[in-house]
Order: C-alpha cells, then sequence, then structure tokens
C-alpha cells in the first residue's frame, strides 16, 4: 500500500513538473510565470482542487506517441477566490509550448461544463502556441469544442480570459467570447495572423507587440479590457473582478459589507458643473464620490475614453456604471464609445447587475468617418440593449442630454426605472445655437434677433422642468445629496421583476 | 451690481481667530466692506462677525463662487477676472461702499492695502479705511525716504556709503569707517553681478577694481558703493500697533527667514534667535519709527540681523502682514480686531508692560505649486481640500474649500497652516503631524516641501539665515530632500490597511459554506521595492504586527475606504493618508510619498520573478510642464531643431513658458496645436 501511495506522489509530481526545470526557467526568463504558479496567484491559497493531471495526449504521429507529458499543456480545475467558487484553466506553455491537442481540450471543456452545472465563473489563463499541429484537425476539433462551450457559457456563467503569452491564430475566438479578455503588457498577445503573414500579404512591417500587443489591443482595437504591467498584477487584479461579479445568472451580485454611508454628502459635487457650459469636466470625480469608498473598477479604461464603464458598490452590492466623459470629444456618443458600452450594459443585465448612468452627451458624432463607419448601426447597439436590458436602471442627468443621445443613454422612455437630473441639466432636441437657427430661418440675418431667440430658448429648454413636466424626470437633486439618493432607489428597486416577451432572442443589430 | 449672496451652506467653519474676550464692547462700525479676497478676506470677516459687524465682499467675475463671497454677508461685483480691472481699481471699490453703505474698508494686504490714493479716495468717500493715514503709508512707500526717517529717528540702518567712489583708496577708507566686512556692489547691479565681499583693506581694493571692471562690462556703468556685509543674516521683523491716543507697541517679533527667492515660506514668533534685551531694542526702535510717522494701525518694521545680533532696519509694512497669526497666537491679541477699533478711534485696551509673549507659533504657507518641478504654479480644482481640524493649537487661515476653484488669475495661496505650543519643539511637532493631515487632491501642493523644512535639523535647531533654502536645497527640491521616514510606521500601517481590507473582503456573501477564506495572517509588504515580510493580527482596536521579529502596536479606528488612517503606532500618534492605487495603495506621510503593496507570502516570491520595466524614455517627447494654454508650437513636423531652439509657448498663471529644445533633433509629430488648453506632463511634440 505504501508503495502504491509514493507512485501516486510520484505521479504527482512529475506532471507538477510540467515541462521541466530548463522550460520552466525559459519561461521565467520571459517575465512569465508557470501555469501553476499562476493558479496560485489567482486562488485562495489551498483551495485548488486539480483534475485530469494525468491526461495525456493520444497522437501517435510525428513520433509524438513517445513525447507525453502528464496533464499535456494545461491545467485545470477548481478553487475560491475570497471564498467563492470558480473553475479555472492555465495552459502550461513549458508543456509542447501550451498547444491544444484533442486531450488539452477535453480537459477544458470539462471545467467548462462543470462551471455551467455549478454556477461558477471560469477563469482562462492563455498561453498557447496554438494548435496542435501533430494533430491535424483533432486539434482544430478541440478549439470549436471550447468555442461552442464559450457561447453556450455565455450569459450563464461569468468567462474571463487572461492573454498571458501567445494567442494567435483560431486560438483567438475563445477569449473573443469571454465576457472580460486581461492582457499583461510585453508578453502577451493577440492576433489572427502573425506579423509575418502580414508582411507576405500586406507589405506591412509591423512587430507583434505593435500588431497584438496589450496596449494595441486596450487602446486601438478594443478587443481586450484591461493591461496590466506583468502576471502577478493581473493576477490579482482578477480576483479584484471576480468580487463584483455573481456567480452565475441564477444568482444576484455579491455583497461586500462596508463603513460607507449611503447618506454621504459631497458638498463639492454643487461645484462640478463649470460656469461655461462648454467647459469639460472630469466625470470619474462624480463617480468617485458617489460609489462606495472611491473603489471604482474601471473597464477598457484607455479605449473610447469618451464613455467610463465599470464596476462600483452602493451600500455594498454591485452596480455598473455607464458615464459620458465631457473631458473626451465633449462626451459624445460615436462608433467605439457605443459599442464598449453596450456590451457593458447587456453583460450587466445578462447577471443582474443594476445600471447606474451619468449622462452628459451633446449628441452622436457627425461626420463622414462616422457615417461611413456604420454609426447607425453602432449607435443603435446601445441603444438596443438599453432597451433590452430589465435590471434596475438608475440615471442622472448631470448637464447635456440632446436629441437621439438623450433617449439612448437609459432614459425613462427606455424603461428607465429612476430617472434624476441635476438642475444644471439640460434636456433638448439640441443646444439653443443650433435649435434656433432652425426655427428661426428667417431671422439669420439679424443678430440680435437670434440673440434673443437663443436667450429665450435657453431659458424655456436648458433646464430639467420641462422634461420634469411630463415625468421624463423623476425628481430634480441636489448634486451633494446624489449618492444618497441613487442608494435609496437601488434599495427600491432590489427586487425588481419585468420580463421581455418570450423569444428564441432578439436580433440586435450587430 | 450688487448682488446678495445666496444662502449656501459655508463649506468651512466659522471660527474667530486668536478669541480675545472683548464682549460687552460696542461695535466700531456695522458694516466693513473687505476689499480683498482669498484667505485674508475669509480672515477679516471671521473677525467682524465675532464682533457683530457686517460684511461686504467685493468679488471679480472668476471669484463668484469664492469662499469669501460665500462668507460674507453682502457681495458686491467689481468686475473681470484680471485684478487690474477689479481688485486694484479704486473706483470699483469705492462705489461698492457706496452701494452696501459700508463706513470702513479693510484693505486686508496686497492690491490697494499700500496705496495711499486709495486712502485718500475713500477719506473723501467718508469712509474709513482700516489702517494708517495717508502720509505714514507715503512716507514709509519709499525706500530711501523711510531708510532717511529711520536714521532720523535713532534706527539702526545699515552701515553704507551711497555716494560715488573714485578710486581705490577712498574705498579703504570708507570700508574702514563702515566696519569689515564690507560688500563692495555695482550701483546699477543685480544678479549677484558686480558684487565682492572685502574682509580687509586688501581685498577691499581687490574687490573694488574688479567690481567696477564687472559693473562696466556688464551694465556700461561702473559706479559702486560699499555698504556693510550682513553674516549670516536673518529676516526678523516687528509687529507694531499704535492708536490715535498715544499709545504705541510693539507685539514682539516673527522671524521670517526661511524664503525662496524672496517669497517667505515659514514664519515663526518668537524668533529662535533674539535675546530679551535685542527683542526690548528692536521693539522700541520698531516703535519709535512708527512715532516718527505718526504711525496709527497695525504695521510692521522689517529687519535684517546678523549672527552677532546686530540688527538694521530694512522697510516697513503699512500693513497687516500674511504672517501675523503667529504673532496672534503669541500674544492672544486679534490683529484685524485691534485694526478695527484703532480705525474707530478707539483706545488700544493693553500696554507694553501688560503684553504677552506665550509659547511658540509657526506658519507654513501652503501653495498650489509643484516642488517637485521647481515650485511651477498648479491651479485647478480642488477635488478634495480637508485641512487639519482647528484646534487651540492648529489655526487654519484659508480662502477655498473642497470644489472650489484655484484661479489661474490669483496669487496661488490655498491656505496659512499654523501651529502653536508650550516651546519651539512642540509647535513643530504639531506642524509635522498637521501637514501629515492636509488633505488636497486635484492640484500640486508644495505640502512635501514644507514636511521636508519641517525635518531639517538646521531647522529643528532654529540654525536660520535667509540664505537657508538655497543652502540646504543646493540642487533644488527632489525627493532625496524628504525626511528619511521611518520605515517601520508605513510598513505597519501598510500591514493594517491590507488586513482590514483582507478581513473585511473576506465578508463577502456568496462563499462556499464550510469552505470560507481564512485570511493569512503573514504578509510581505513592499514600500516602492524594498520588501518587509509582516505577521499581522487584528487586535481589539487595531492590529498588532510583527515585523523583523519587533513587535509594533498599530492602533485606529480606520476602516477601509476612508482617505485618512489616523491612530497610533506604538503609542506615537500618526497621520497616514491612503489612495487606492489598483492592487495597493498610495500612501503619503511626511511629505512623501510612497507606493505600497501588500501581498502573500507565495505572491511576493513570484512577484520577484517578474521583470523590472525601464519607465518610458520621454526625452523623446516634449511635454507640458504645466497645466496651460499652448499659444504657439514653433516647429513643423520633419523639421531639425537645435538645442536651445524654440519649440512650443505655454501660457499659465499669465506666465509665458517658452519650451525650448533640450538637445538637437527632428519633429517627428506635433501632438497638439496653438489653442488647446493642456493637461500637466500632456505631450506636446514627439521627436524621431
Amino acid at each position: 500500500m505504501h508503495e502504491i501511495i509514493e507512485q501516486l506522489e510520484s505521479k504527482r509530481q512529475r506532471a507538477r513538473q510540467g515541462g521541466g526545470e530548463r522550460r520552466i526557467q525559459a519561461q521565467h526568463a520571459k517575465g512569465k510565470l508557470t501555469a501553476r504558479e499562476r493558479i496560485d496567484l489567482v486562488l485562495d491559497p489551498g483551495s485548488f482542487e486539480e483534475w485530469d493531471m494525468f491526461v495525456e495526449h493520444r497522437c501517435t504521429d510525428f513520433g509524438m506517441e513517445k513525447d507525453t507529458i502528464p496533464g499535456d499543456g494545461v491545467v485545470t480545475g477548481y478553487g475560491t477566490i475570497n471564498g467563492r467558487l470558480v473553475f479555472v484553466f492555465s495552459q502550461d506553455f513549458t508543456v509542447f509550448g501550451g498547444a491544444l491537442s484533442e486531450a488539452h481540450a477535453e480537459k477544458i471543456c470539462k471545467i467548462m461544463d462543470h462551471a455551467v452545472r455549478a454556477g461558477a465563473p471560469v477563469i482562462g489563463l492563455n498561453d498557447s502556441g496554438g494548435a496542435r499541429i501533430q494533430e491535424g484537425v483533432a486539434s482544430l476539433a478541440g478549439y470549436a469544442e471550447v468555442f461552442q462551450r464559450n457561447v453556450n457559457a455565455s450569459g450563464v456563467v461569468p468567462q474571463i480570459s487572461v492573454i498571458m503569452g501567445p494567442c494567435a491564430g483560431g486560438a483567438v475566438y475563445s477569449p473573443a467570447m469571454t465576457d472580460f479578455i486581461l492582457m499583461v503588457k510585453d508578453s502577451s498577445y493577440m492576433f489572427v495572423t502573425g506579423p509575418e503573414v502580414v508582411r507576405t500579404v500586406t507589405h506591412e512591417s509591423v512587430t507583434a507587440e505593435e500588431l497584438g500587443g496589450a496596449v494595441t489591443h486596450t487602446t486601438r482595437s478594443g478587443v481586450a479590457d484591461l493591461a496590466f504591467e506583468n502576471d502577478v498584477e493581473a493576477l490579482l487584479q482578477v480576483r479584484r473582478l471576480i468580487d463584483f461579479l455573481p456567480a452565475s445568472n441564477r444568482q444576484k451580485p455579491p455583497v461586500r459589507p462596508t463603513a460607507d454611508s449611503p447618506d454621504r454628502q459631497e458638498m463639492s459635487l454643487d461645484t462640478l458643473i463649470p460656469d461655461n457650459p462648454n467647459k469639460p469636466y472630469d466625470m470619474k470625480e462624480l463617480i468617485l464620490k458617489v460609489v462606495d469608498e472611491a473603489d471604482f473598477f474601471e473597464v477598457q479604461p484607455d479605449y473610447a475614453k469618451n464613455i467610463v464603464i465599470g464596476f462600483a458598490r452602493m451600500e455594498g452590492s454591485t452596480v455598473g456604471i455607464v458615464a459620458n466623459q465631457p473631458m473626451v470629444l465633449a462626451g459624445c456618443l460615436d462608433i467605439d464609445s457605443s459599442r464598449k458600452a453596450a456590451r457593458f450594459v447587456r453583460f450587466c443585465d445578462c447577471f443582474h447587475i443594476p445600471i447606474v448612468t451619468f449622462v452628459d452627451v451633446p449628441g452622436f458624432m457627425p461626420g463622414t468617418s462616422q457615417e461611413y463607419g456604420g454609426i447607425i448601426k453602432h449607435g443603435a447597439k446601445l441603444l438596443y440593449a438599453y432597451a433590452e436590458c430589465t435590471v434596475p436602471k438608475v440615471t442622472l442627468i448631470t448637464r447635456k442630454a440632446y436629441g437621439g443621445a438623450y433617449d439612448v443613454m437609459s432614459s425613462k422612455h427606455l424603461r428607465g426605472d429612476v430617472n434624476f437630473a441635476w438642475p444644471t441639466a439640460e434636456i433638448a432636441v439640441m443646444g439653443p445655437k443650433g435649435a434656433v437657427e432652425i426655427i428661426f430661418r428667417q431671422d439669420i440675418g439679424n443678430a440680435q434677433k437670434i440673440a434673443d431667440r437663443t436667450e429665450e430658448y435657453r431659458q424655456k429648454f436648458a433646464n430639467p422642468f420641462i422634461a420634469g413636466h411630463r415625468g421624463f424626470i423623476d425628481d430634480v437633486i441636489m448634486p451633494h445629496a446624489t449618492r444618497q439618493r441613487i442608494c435609496r432607489s437601488l434599495a427600491m428597486l432590489r427586487d425588481k421583476k419585468l420580463e421581455n416577451p418570450w423569444k428564441k432572442h432578439g436580433n440586435i443589430p450587430l | 451690481m450688487t448682488t446678495k449672496k445666496s444662502p449656501r451652506k459655508p463649506a468651512t467653519k466659522a471660527k474667530p481667530a486668536a478669541a480675545k474676550p472683548t464682549a460687552g464692547r460696542a461695535k466700531p462700525f456695522d458694516t466693513i466692506l473687505i476689499a480683498n479676497r482669498g484667505e485674508i478676506a475669509c480672515r477679516v470677516i471671521k473677525t467682524c462677525r465675532r464682533l457683530g459687524i457686517k460684511t461686504v465682499a467685493v468679488y471679480s467675475e472668476a471669484d463668484r463662487d469664492a469662499l469669501h463671497v460665500q462668507m460674507a454677508d453682502e457681495a458686491v461685483l467689481i468686475g473681470p477676472a484680471a485684478s487690474a480691472q477689479s481688485y486694484l481699481v479704486v473706483e470699483k471699490i469705492v462705489e461698492a461702499c457706496k452701494k452696501s453703505g459700508a463706513q470702513a474698508v479693510h484693505p486686508g494686504y496686497g492690491f490697494l492695502s499700500e496705496k495711499q490714493e486709495f486712502q485718500k479716495a475713500l477719506a473723501k468717500a467718508g469712509v474709513t479705511f482700516i489702517g494708517p493715514d495717508a502720509h505714514a503709508i507715503h512716507a514709509m512707500g519709499d525706500k530711501i525716504e523711510s531708510k532717511k526717517l529711520a536714521k532720523a529717528a535713532g534706527v539702526s540702518t545699515v552701515p553704507g556709503y551711497l555716494g560715488v567712489i573714485k578710486n581705490a583708496d577712498e574705498a579703504v577708507k570708507i570700508a574702514r569707517q563702515i566696519g569689515y566686512p564690507v560688500m563692495v556692489k555695482a550701483s546699477a547691479g543685480g544678479g549677484g553681478k558686480g558684487m565682492r565681499v572685502a574682509w580687509n583693506d586688501a581685498e577691499t581694493r581687490d574687490g573694488f577694481r574688479s567690481a567696477t571692471a564687472e559693473a562696466k562690462s556688464s551694465f556700461a556703468d561702473d559706479r559702486v558703493f560699499i555698504e556693510k556685509f550682513i553674516e549670516e543674516p536673518r529676516h526678523i521683523e516687528i509687529q507694531v500697533l499704535c492708536d490715535r491716543h498715544g499709545t504705541g507697541l510693539y507685539l514682539w517679533e516673527r522671524e521670517c527667514s526661511i524664503q525662496r527667492r524672496h517669497q517667505k515660506v515659514i514664519e515663526e514668533a518668537p524668533s529662535p534667535f533674539l535675546d530679551a534685551a535685542t527683542r526690548k531694542a528692536m521693539g522700541e526702535q520698531a516703535v519709535a519709527l512708527a512715532r516718527a510717522v505718526k504711525y496709527v494701525s497695525a504695521g510692521t518694521v522689517e529687519f535684517i540681523v546678523d549672527g552677532k545680533r546686530n540688527f538694521y532696519f530694512l522697510e516697513m509694512n503699512t500693513r497687516l502682514q500674511v504672517e501675523h497669526p503667529v504673532t496672534e497666537m503669541i500674544t492672544g491679541l486679534d490683529l484685524v480686531e485691534m485694526m478695527i477699533r484703532v480705525a474707530a478711534g478707539e483706545k488700544l485696551p493693553i500696554t507694553q508692560a501688560q503684553l504677552p509673549l506665550k509659547g511658540w507659533a509657526i506658519e507654513s504657507r501652503v501653495y498650489a505649486e509643484d516642488p517637485f518641478r521647481n515650485f511651477l504654479p498648479s491651479t485647478g480644482r480642488l477635488v478634495r481640500y480637508d485641512p487639519p481640524p482647528e484646534d487651540a493649537h492648529v489655526r487654519v487661515d484659508t480662502g477655498v474649500y473642497e470644489g472650489g476653484e484655484i484661479s489661474m488669475f490669483y496669487d496661488p495661496m490655498i491656505a496659512k497652516l499654523i501651529t502653536y505650543g508650550a516651546n519651539r519643539d512642540e509647535a513643530i511637532g504639531r506642524m509635522r503631524a498637521a501637514l501629515d493631515r492636509f488633505h488636497i487632491r486635484g492640484v500640486s501642493h508644495n505640502i512635501p516641501f514644507l514636511a521636508s523644512l519641517m525635518s531639517k535639523d538646521r531647522f529643528v535647531k532654529g540654525r536660520l539665515t535667509t540664505n537657508f533654502i538655497a543652502e540646504e536645497y543646493k540642487n533644488g527640491f527632489n525627493a532625496a530632500d524628504l525626511p528619511p521616514d521611518n520605515p517601520t510606521v508605513l510598513t505597519a500601517v501598510a500591514a493594517a490597511v491590507n488586513r482590514a481590507g483582507a478581513d473585511r473582503n473576506a465578508r463577502i456573501s456568496g462563499q462556499l459554506p464550510g469552505h470560507e477564506i481564512k485570511v493569512a495572517d503573514d504578509w510581505v509588504v513592499k514600500l516602492d521595492d524594498a520588501e518587509h515580510p509582516v505577521a499581522v493580527v487584528p487586535v481589539k482596536g487595531g492590529w498588532d504586527v510583527t515585523l523583523a521579529g519587533e513587535a509594533v502596536a498599530v492602533r485606529s479606528a480606520w476602516v477601509p475606504g476612508q482617505p485618512m488612517f489616523e491612530g497610533t503606532v506604538d503609542g506615537q500618534p500618526i497621520v497616514v493618508q491612503i489612495d487606492r492605487k489598483g492592487i495597493g495603495w498610495r500612501m503619503f506621510h511626511a511629505g512623501a510619498q510612497v507606493d505600497v503593496q501588500v501581498l502573500s507570502a507565495r505572491a511576493a516570491e513570484l512577484a520577484a520573478l517578474m521583470p523590472k520595466k525601464a519607465p518610458p524614455d520621454l526625452s523623446r517627447y516634449l511635454l507640458s510642464p504645466m497645466p496651460g494654454l499652448l499659444v504657439s508650437v514653433a516647429v513643423k513636423e520633419g523639421q531639425e531643431i537645435k538645442a536651445g531652439e524654440e519649440l512650443a509657448v505655454v501660457e499659465a498663471m499669465k506666465m509665458m513658458n517658452i519650451l525650448k529644445a533640450e538637445r538637437d533633433g527632428v519633429v517627428k509629430k506635433r501632438h497638439a496645436e496653438a489653442g488647446a488648453s493642456l493637461a500637466v506632463d500632456q505631450i506636446i511634440l514627439e521627436f524621431a
């Protein structure tokens, strides 16, 4: 018996070795941690239950039958983050370069199936050279099996991808279908075709980092949500993110106790809006002063900065924040910001996360590049997302809410539950000047008349009370009381019930 | 033009400055207008309120929401933001007096406070000026005139010979009369050019020749003069206070030697240098001068004092000084009240013999400027502004509030922080604690510099001269000048903060029953790059931390999310400011800011494997050194540039700042165009 136990221990020892000491050192030399080290960081200490440690590939071509390593390039299992269940797979670059074999894919699929059944998030730590070429179509099939599970799990359990090494070709589509992609600067990249192919086909000369590095994807393409300096930071941030998210769509978001009073007043918000309507201010100051403990987990902070999205808590419960940012492009909606916010709104709706929207939007961005790029369809995504979602929606208009953008930004008409405005709010079809130049076109030559009419329009519409008369705004609130009013609204909405008509699924304008 | 102020809640507590019981006395005026802004306007309003006097504020368009406007009973708009069109326009203030029915005007300091025309215009309008009479302002306003008057009044002045010196022999003769050491100076001089210190006859001859030659080449004017060279000079000034009934008091001295480019930074009362005899001599001479010009109200006689306690008159300031609070703290008098009563014709209620000199007071001027960027002024919104709470030992004279604006139009002073103690060490200790507790976000501020000053051994020992800052910060101010903080404090606090956070996070809902997280006791605190293994356990009222085998008791009621960690470390009171930063924190203490991460032992072990990344190479960019307006860009993309060539002009605080190329290169890209408003560190140009 003793011998048998020792045998188990030695087999385990072999599996934990992964690709061996030399490859582990090479991994460290690249500034990367090993698959198991990463799991140590992301999970609570000692909580990891590993499965399929003894799985090996079944390939017999090209001499592969002589080359097997237990685990086959991916470490899978489950554990906890602050005591809450998560499933995790971590690709092991030291084993066959983390290449995905049929068996490797089966391991991933197994924990994904369990995650959906158990109702717990899946965290994928990606570090793989791609398909196990020796296995041919079996490897491709493996990818597709994973893709299908990504789709099945979408909206059922949160899926988080951390790109911690190469992720190229078909492999990118698994993370692409997950809810959040986090990347590590300088050591990870994602692209459909690599720099060599790019050079051959399009004669563009570009480095892997420029083509698909963390900075590229978090600032230019918007493919990834967050970029971090190194593995440790990225994995500890995953823990922070998981603390905001419900385990599945069967549960409400977690509650983390706080000492921050819901009645906290912030007098300085009374002066947040500058006297000059064209002067920007930082919407993030409002967010940080309203949410619990100034703790805001911003998502996509460096992409489409004219809209701010992220998670925060109010009275300990998770909320999703969507806010126009007047500091960038005057906070207008364009293609990128509409897509960015729409996807976030839908994520929140999937997982019962109430949405708090702060509105200061002068409209949609004009111009050929926007129209040719399809702003109509992309703007419609945000409209669709807000209109479709049934979670509690609390909206505050701080300053401008002009035109169609007013409708889009979680307005009353899109089933906004509580719609507030600050006294500085201006809710109108457009700004006073533009409006007067249309209504009183015949007076355009007369500067005095136009000025008078503009002032008249400003008096009449550049305030929240017209909307208030119709009940489109539930109340005009003091800026310093914003936190209190939103907390109360969310408390009132805690058991909100609203259902959309039965359908297989809607047809969002993709 | 007149607006009634909205009944807005004042953002600061109205608290009388240096309260002295004056109950029962009639109020000297019904309404006083304050012809100033910022902290001094607020400070005057506080005293008026205590005396039951109605206050009228004046304000420019940029100051609509300013604190002094909110605090006053009434406020009058007097014009556009530029002070030349508002606060400096005599007629507008006089008109505001008429509109508001103010009987008297307090001018504060700066602006119109030392303009005799203002005094005269008010007199003509029948409004009392709370300050000296025009003739005294005039007599002391002229540097030469005031020196002559001082000499005549028996006040010690810097010995020197102002006539033209013909040759080296005459120079030696004069030098001997003055007494060595002497300074040979170019009449047209400036910036240290044409200046020679001489300790004997030979050096005087040499000095005369070289100063003459240098003066000729530098200023095309070879005239030189000789005066006494003041060794180890200190700036010590005497506060005087006179009424119209013949009372003339000296309210002891203030030492203001800590100056940066002639701008006072730290002031204190009394001076750590004066003995009772010198104090008396200086005080009596100051009063003699005041009497000589029939001075009424509060004024300040400035002296330069050498290392042997010889003192020489410099000038007299005929107004309330910025640094008057330190005098109030040690005398218990409210100088503004005294000025108001004197202006109303009342007799001063105290004699020289009754005047106390009790304890020690220090004032730090908190400025919106970045000490790490050569003290460039900073403007913008005060996202957070929470000064230390006032009590018997801490006073904050402030003109701003959280959510207010530091405007580019005026002096960037945020507040004056005054601490008081039974002795100097106590006052310094309280200043350090108060600086730690001063919470400012949104604009850069000089608190790191002030904290550094408070920690300098030479400052603590009181060995001051007006060259203190130049000598102690030879290469300007940088992070190395920050006090060597005791790492135990920050490590222990970081350990406690992290433990509190981890324990709280462990109370999140939805954990697997029976498998809840158990928070570890062992952690590694990373302060910048240094690692400190710690053990930390929560106990009643705080945490017990074990650090390198030593037990450290951290006690605080801090809970996650609070920006201020107030408590004790091993019984010593501490305040550490804490900002969340990703997975760690940024902690502020003793002027320093430190990035902190607290990792599990395993995470620390793995973090050690992470590559050290070099900070991005910013020399490839021209960055805006300050927030401001990009006035012009002088170069085109692809253009070759030479070191020293003008690249762009940025306007901030009404100052044009010309940004020049630091080395030769080629412009790759223009990232910002003229007219853009720039944030600090925003990229203007990229070089190839």
